[in-house]
């Protein structure tokens, strides 16, 4: 439906065009937390769109610079909380960077293992929610029965479903507890037909075809100009994707593809996500035959990382370190360090700038879910209201990670 | 790889160097990633040629953050993180600026991107950004003093900023 055509409202008809501002959120279900929007309309146009954040402030990049490299690790779950694990990475790697540290390859192989789970489990909260803004209500449900299972998997590996701070500085928190290559390989044999039972339900539906497709059209180049990354980007047809043109913890070693589209719509990207699910599932299939029975979780570099409970009860030195390191903390060289990650929602990046000092002198987030809202306008100006719903969820946004 | 990296710094820093003398100030190598430091005066033409040139192609501006070294001058450094997705290399610029005087020009006009990157920093930090569209907070209410991400703000807040609990025990007989 072109613009002129959907704006024969009464006002236009009479010649006395009158816009309205409509005020959505921050307490509004489909934003997904509590984003406002300020929303000129003409009838059922948008004319203007002024997102508005900053409700769920917490400061958490000020809390960091008060915290030691190893406390800031918590903070990071809670940013974007549906992925927990891939902040805790792309923080970890930061620092690492930082120190110069090397990770065991088992624990990189465990941090892929897990973070492609992760990147599921958000996919899956992304698809049930946008699903449900959409009108489709089931669709919810079953996404989050399957999502439940990689919680229960998380669980039994890091001890909590959300909060994890598993993945630490130099390693991970814990080994993999006995039994885990059953579970996952149990998850690894039920997921790929839920994937096609969503598909069954949405790719072919109507109703879902016609919110979807044509909605939300952005151009490549103004998808590069306005700095989105991730699923977005890849619909638009640009194959960037960190895991591959930077790649981090040994991702060189996997064999998956990055899936693009052209359509660069809602349908393209919803359509990118249910493809990178698949090729998610791949990945862990490759970690569980890579992923050593046995060997060290997390590197050895005395003063930085916890020593092993053993040796503390033999050698003196050990307790000392440990006595250090969790009193003191452990001061890296002064210098500055930037490392991303592909998150669900795009690229993650982490800046760490330390000054010598046991706390970051700086840490920054580069959010995903923040940056790529900035397309917002650009995705719904002249379209039309009910389009609005569709395009913030196919952006895919955590708020707790715009607003930090 | 950091055999490679070193190869793309040359590069930029050549191109950046042949093109003016005066475009870059100092080049920065730490742990792979390299760091140009510009003049704040000619921030905008080099971000102009980092992206245009045809050797460079950094058409993706992913971050700009902003680190504040109280109470050392220049206090303020202001980083912009390039990508240059056919080339496959990253890029820190970087900009010190004094205390007395915290500002430089906007990225906008080169990257359209930068302008909520640059409102967050003018926010949490209060550098000016010159020529900024709408350079108003982002993350902070409309009405708050101060900016919280710079040094001197302490970090439990200002205390005699009244809480919602405080409101609601002073309003009660």
């Amino acid at each position: 439906m072109s613009i002129q055509t959907a704006s024969t409202s009464v006002e236009t008809a009479t010649g006395q065009a009158k816009t309205m501002v409509l005020n959505m959120g921050p307490q509004h279900p489909s934003t997904h937390g509590v984003l406002r929007i300020l929303l000129e309309l003409d009838g059922e146009n948008v004319v203007k769109a002024i997102p508005d954040m900053g409700y769920l402030h917490t400061g958490i990049e000020k809390s960091c610079e008060d915290k030691t490299y190893s406390q800031a690790i918590t903070l990071t779950d809670r940013i974007d909380y549906l992925s927990p694990l891939g902040n805790n990475l792309a923080y970890c790697l930061a620092v690492e960077k930082l120190l110069g540290l090397e990770v065991p390859k088992r624990a990189q192989y465990i941090r892929v293992m897990m973070v492609e789970l992760q990147r599921i489990s958000s996919h899956l909260v992304w698809l049930g929610t946008h699903a449900i803004d959409l009108g489709a209500m089931s669709v919810f449900l079953y996404c989050f029965r399957e999502r439940e299972e990689i919680l229960k998997i998380f669980e039994f590996v890091a001890g909590q479903r959300m909060m994890t701070s598993y993945i630490r500085i130099g390693g991970l928190a814990l080994d993999l507890p006995a039994g885990w290559r059953q579970r996952v390989e149990k998850f690894l044999k039920m997921m790929p037909g839920r994937i096609d039972e969503y598909e069954d339900l949405l790719t072919g539906n109507r109703i879902w075809i016609g919110r979807t497709k044509d909605v939300g059209y952005i151009s490549a180049e103004d998808a590069v100009a306005l700095s989105m990354t991730g699923p977005t980007l890849r619909a638009a047809g640009l194959a960037y994707d960190n895991r591959k043109v930077f790649p981090y913890s040994s991702y060189d070693e996997f064999q998956f593809d990055v899936p693009t589209r052209t359509d660069s719509d809602c349908f393209g990207r919803y359509m990118i996500r249910v493809a990178e699910m698949r090729e998610s599932l791949k990945i862990i299939r490759q970690a569980l035959d890579k992923i050593a029975p046995d060997g060290p979780f997390r590197t050895e570099a005395p003063g930085i990382i916890p020593p092993e409970r053993e040796k503390m009860k033999t050698e003196m030195e050990a307790l000392i370190y440990h006595f250090k390191i969790f009193t003191e903390g452990f001061s890296p060289a002064p210098g500055q360090a930037f490392a991303t990650i592909e998150s669900p929602r795009g690229e993650l990046g982490v800046f760490v700038a330390s000054d010598g000092s046991p706390k970051p002198l700086r840490v920054h987030f580069r959010a995903p879910s923040f940056i790529n809202l900035q397309a917002l306008p650009k995705l719904i100006e002249g379209k039309l209201l009910a389009d609005v719903i569709a395009c913030i969820g196919t952006i895919d946004i955590v708020l707790g990670e715009v607003d930090r | 790889m950091a055999e490679n990296s070193n190869q793309n710094t040359s590069v930029v820093v050549e191109r950046l160097r042949g093109w003016s003398a005066n475009a870059i100030s100092e080049v920065i190598e730490f742990r792979g990633e390299t760091t140009i430091v510009v003049p704040r005066n000619v921030l905008r033409d080099v971000a102009e040629r980092c992206r245009g040139d045809k050797e460079l192609q950094f058409n993706l501006l992913t971050d700009a953050t902003c680190v504040d070294r109280y109470p050392l001058e220049p206090r303020f450094e202001v980083n912009y993180h390039l990508v240059s997705i056919p080339r496959r290399d990253r890029l820190r610029l970087q900009v010190r600026l004094s205390s007395d005087d915290p500002a430089v020009d906007s990225l906008v006009p080169v990257w359209p991107g930068a302008n909520w990157l640059e409102r967050e920093i003018f926010d949490l930090m209060g550098i000016r950004f010159n020529g900024h569209p709408d350079l108003r907070r982002i993350l902070m209410p409309e009405d708050w003093e101060g900016h919280p991400l710079r040094k001197d703000y302490p970090v439990e807040g200002y205390r005699d900023i009244p809480t919602t609990a405080s409101r609601y025990t002073r309003n009660r007989p």
